[in-house]
This record gives structure tokens, sequence and C-alpha cells, in this order.
């Protein structure tokens, strides 16, 4: 019995001695700190002190994690992650389609789902679809082929399906390249022309020692073209100047359309207003005749010649005003 | 100042084109004298021989205006039209639109003009063809894009917008320090 009071106390004393140790580690916070074990992340909501100390909260939340152990190791199975963290990357590019996915886009053909397991009816039992020990039997590891009517009796017809087996891998791994090359192609020649020209001189030396590639010309032409910026004399021909301006107002007036739409709509839909107007004349004469003379009149009639009701033709009111501004600029 | 290059020629050109057409002829060949276009500070100033002579004798820094400004190149190499050029445009203006005296003030105030203040416009006038805008007393005040074609116009409502508002001579007023 005495033994078992001394033990006792000892026990106590280390019990004391430890928590007196942790007095010194425990911190009490006003908010309770946010575990994302997932992460191995805690957040403190609580307003920042100035000294830091590591918690007690922080190892009792892993502790509670999951433990599990092996052969002389011990690991914690943590929790699904539910803090977000952003990633560090942009999300990477959706690849672009491939020559078969545009095709199918356009004319509206749907991928089908179709499952991997087929029943095989020969051999009873469920099996793949494709590949190896397929349904129906792999057509190229057939003991026996059928040579199809019309067809040569003395070809071999395992090397035919053999040889159109290699074509049509062949004929795939091409159609992947070129989808391949086609998604990584340079947006334009001239552009990697000018990328070209740009990273060659974008050395130290200004590309002088810098290697040429193979079929690099000798000289790169340089943006402006080798030349430098020149402007004809502010007092050179005057009289040539005039004619190239000329010769480049008959060059645009050329390039116009020779039918312009709008207008050509415009001259049918006036057309037709004009015949309903003359087939409505007919019917009530008097009246539009009378509205008709009025028109005609120049210069601005009466209250009601607004908006509305637009002449047909204004008076050129260039001439006379014409000569008076050109006067007075 | 410097002569223009072919592609600011063409630039002002192709711009002056929407309001006078092939009238711009006249502005180059003129039979009273010489006048040529000058790129002066990234503006084009439409002037005679004589003054140029003139001009030319004026140092750059000190050089404001030489002749008439028609408009600026933008930093994008773009040409705008400005209110300036309208003593050129209004005589040889091949659209014309007449606003009513009492939508007078809201275009100079540089309002677009509506079709309730629409007076007379050119016939055939096409969608988006620069036109000169005047008052019924035939004063230049003006000039824009006819937001409708003569058809339309007959057919919308009160409040439409008829011309789209590009420059007028309330500017002269409004915008005294930048135009020269």
């Amino acid at each position: 019995a005495p033994g078992r009071s001394v033990e006792k106390a000892v026990l106590a004393a280390a019990e004391e001695q430890e928590a007196e140790k942790r007095r010194s580690i425990t911190v009490e916070k006003e908010l309770e700190l946010e575990f994302d074990l997932g992460n191995l992340l805690a957040l403190d909501r609580n307003p920042p002190r100035r000294r830091r100390c590591a918690g007690g909260p922080r190892r009792e939340a892993l502790s509670a994690a999951e433990r599990a152990g092996g052969a002389g190791a011990r690991w914690a199975q943590l929790p699904e992650p539910t803090f977000r963290l952003p990633r560090e990357k942009p999300p990477p590019k959706p690849r672009p389609p491939t020559r078969w996915e545009q095709f199918a886009r356009l004319k509206g053909i749907r991928r089908k789902k179709k499952t991997s397991l087929v029943w095989d009816e020969q051999a009873k039992e469920w099996r793949r679809r494709w590949g190896y020990r397929r349904a129906g039997g792999d057509p190229s590891r057939a003991w026996l082929a059928e040579v199809p009517a019309g067809a040569d009796p003395e070809e071999d017809q395992f090397a035919r399906l053999r040889r159109e087996k290699r074509e049509r891998v062949a004929r795939n791994e091409l159609n992947r390249l070129r989808n391949l090359a086609r998604a990584h192609r340079a947006a334009d020649r001239d552009e990697l022309r000018q990328v070209a020209r740009v990273a060659r001189v974008s050395t130290a030396s200004l590309g002088r020692f810098q290697p040429r590639l193979p079929k690099e010309p000798s000289e790169l032409p340089s943006r402006s073209g080798g030349k430098k910026r020149r402007f004809e004399p502010l007092l050179g021909n005057l009289a040539a100047e005039r004619s190239r301006q000329l010769e480049m107002l008959r060059d645009m007036g050329k390039k116009k359309p020779v039918l312009d739409i709008t207008r050509a709509v415009n001259k049918q839909l006036r057309q037709e207003e004009a015949e309903a107007a003359a087939a409505n004349k007919g019917k009530k004469q008097s009246k539009r005749g009378k509205r008709g003379r009025r028109q005609q009149r120049p210069g601005r009639s009466g209250k009601k010649s607004g908006a509305r009701r637009q002449p047909q033709q204004q008076k050129p009111a260039g001439g006379g005003t014409g000569g008076g501004k050109r006067k007075k600029a | 100042m410097r002569p223009l290059t072919e592609a600011e020629t063409r630039a002002v050109f192709e711009k002056l084109s929407k309001y006078i057409g092939e009238n711009i002829q006249l502005l180059v060949d003129r039979p009273d004298g010489t006048y040529c276009f000058r790129l002066h500070r990234d503006r084009v100033y439409y002037l005679s021989e004589k003054l140029l002579k003139l001009a030319a004798s004026v140092p750059r820094d000190s050089l404001v205006a030489p002749g008439t400004c028609f408009g600026k190149f933008t930093k994008s190499q773009k040409f705008r039209l400005s209110v300036t050029a309208l003593d050129f445009l209004a005589p040889y203006a091949k659209y014309k639109v007449w606003v009513k005296p009492g939508s007078e003030q809201s275009f100079l105030y540089g309002n677009h003009v509506l079709k309730s203040g629409l007076g007379r416009i050119t016939e055939s006038t096409a969608q988006y063809q620069g036109v000169v805008v005047y008052s019924m007393a035939d004063v230049p005040l003006g000039f824009g894009v006819a937001a409708k074609s003569t058809q339309e116009c007959r057919k919308v409502d009160p409040l439409a917008i008829v011309v789209f508002h590009q420059a007028d001579v309330g500017e002269y007023v409004r915008n005294e320090d930048t135009l020269t």
C-alpha cells in the first residue's frame, strides 16, 4: 500500500508538471481556428496579435484525423480539402477540334454512346466490342477467310486483310499528325517572318554574330524596307503634285462599284412609289393635280412642306454661294 | 510643315469624297491659283501657293495655322474632318440636309438631327452618306452622316435620329482653343 501511494504521488506530480508545461503553450482564442486538413491549412479569424504561439488546437485537430499504421510507418488519412486554392497557371486551352470534329459539327453528327461490352452469341458471354478477345472474334485472327464474290481466287485473303489494316493504321496516324500540325500552326507566314526578324536582332550584338538559319536570307529586310523616311520638299513642283493628286482622284473614281446596290434599291422603290402615285392619280385626278403643281414650285412652299413630304430634287445651292465662299477662304 | 504622303493624301481624299464626291477636283485644280494640302502638327491645311511661300519662312514652333485647317490625323493615321473645313464642303456638297429653325440650336449645341427637326433632305441620299447640314435659310451649319436613307426618313417616327452629328459651327465657340 505505501508503494501504491508513492506511485500515485509521483504520477500526480508528473501530471502537474506536464500541465504546467502545457499552460505556457495553450492559447485562448475568441474565435475557434478553422481547419482544412485536406490542405493542412488552419485559418485564424481573430485579429492578429503581436506575439504568436504554436497552439494546441492544431495538434488536436490533426490527431482527430484518422490514423493508420503499417509496418514501421504511421500516417494520417486526411479528409477532402474544403478550402479552394486558386490555381497558379491559367487553365489549359481546349484542344482545337480535329478535322473530323469540325466536319461532324458542320453536319450535326453526334457521338453515339456505346457500351464497351456486348453479348457474344457464340461464346455465350459478354465480351469487348473491340480489341483483344472481342465479340465475334478478330477477323485478322480468324482461321478461315471468305473469298468475296468477284475477287481473284488466287489472292491471299489473309494478306489482304493484314495490308488493309496496316493501311488504316497508317492513315489514322497521318491524320493524327495532321491534326496536331493544324493545332500548332502559327497564325501567318508574315507573322513568323516578323517574329524571326525581331528575334534575330534581339541579341546583345544586335544580331551581328547570330548564326544564320539554313534558309535565312543573308540580309533580312528591315521593317521600313531599308529606306529612310523621306518626304517631298515643302516647295517642290506644285504642278506635278497637283497632277499626281488628280491622277489619284481618277483612280479612286474608277474603284467605285459599277452598281451601287442601295442606290439601285432606292431607285426601284422610288419608281414603284411613283407608279403607285400615278395609278392613284387616275382615280383622284383633281386633288393630285393640284398637289403636283405646288410641288414643282421652286423654293419652299407653304407651312406643310416639311419633312413629311420631301420635294424631289433640291436646287443645287452650290453655284453662287460657292464662288463667294472660295474668295473668302 | 510638309506635303502629304501618298497614303495620307488618299486618306484625306477618301474622307472628303464622302461629302463632296468628285468635286475634290475643283479643290485641287483651281482656276484662280495654285492651292495645295500641307501637313503641320498632324493637321491638314489647305492653302494657296502664295500663302505657302510666306508660311515657309516661319519657324515650325511659331507657326500656328497656315491656311484653312481641314482636319487632323489621329494617332492611328485616320483622318478626321473638322468644322473649319465646312467653308469648302458646303459649296460643293452633293448631299444636303436642311434643319428647321426650331432645331437649329439643338444641332449647334452638338446634338444629332432628329426627324422632327428635318426640313428637307436631298433626294436619293443613301444611309451613312456624308451630308452637309444647312439652316432653312441655306446657311451651312455643319456636317454629319445620314443615319437613314431618304426613303427611310419618310417612314421613321419623329424622334428618330436622321443625321448623326459630326461637326457644327457651334464648335467655334465651344472648342475655340483647339480649332486651328
